[in-house]
């Protein structure tokens, strides 16, 4: 298997399964793991994000 | 600072018990089965989907399987986060997966999803671990 995945699909999924086990390991109950859980996808995708522009402006 | 301390006390005073050494050690060997055995079924299967997939994600994009005696430091580092995975480190390294040129800029992220999957693992383990003392519900 070969798999490619671009750079941004890769980091989603890296931010999608390790978003799922922060939120279970890092928090008590059901509510405060689905909302932890996706707080950490959103740090971890807008970090890309803006990770992305940065090198971007950068570049110019 | 005092409920620091005191929740430290506790953890240390925990009794040893068979769930608190079995849970840990089924949860390195096979992710998400330290809760499961402790019929945390939504969370085990979840971490079960989770860290195998990622795992197994990071093998597809060729990644990386760093083996115990890499010589360099990063090598060493990079073994112990894959040592994490542990049932899924013992299979690849016994079926020579992951040891492929990278041939692709994408390869190196696989590399990264491996050592991630098993330290994600560790984290999964201790908490298994606190569940089996009491210390989280």
């Amino acid at each position: 298997m070969n798999l490619q995945l671009s750079h941004f699909s890769a980091a989603v999924l890296f931010a999608l399964f390790a978003s799922v086990v922060f939120g279970i390991t890092q928090r008590n109950s059901t509510r405060e793991m689905l909302r932890y859980g996706l707080y950490c996808f959103a740090m971890f995708v807008g970090g890309v994000i803006v990770a992305g522009w940065v090198m971007w402006i950068l570049r110019r | 600072m005092a409920n620091t301390s005191k929740s430290a006390t506790q953890a240390a005073a925990a009794p040893i018990t068979t769930m608190s050494v079995v849970a840990p050690a089924l949860g390195w060997f096979i992710p998400g089965a330290g809760h499961l055995i402790q019929k945390r079924y939504g969370r085990g299967a979840l971490l079960l989907v989770s860290i195998v997939t990622m795992f197994l994600l990071g093998l597809g994009m060729q990644g990386r399987v760093y083996k115990p005696n890499g010589g360099d430091i990063l090598d060493i580092l990079g073994f112990v986060g894959d040592i994490g995975a542990g049932g899924l480190y013992i299979i690849s390294r016994a079926m020579n997966w992951g040891e492929g040129l990278i041939a692709h800029a994408t390869a190196d992220y696989g590399t990264k999803f491996i050592i991630v999957s098993g330290l994600l693992n560790f984290i999964a383990v201790a908490d298994a671990y606190h569940i089996a003392i009491g210390k989280k519900p």
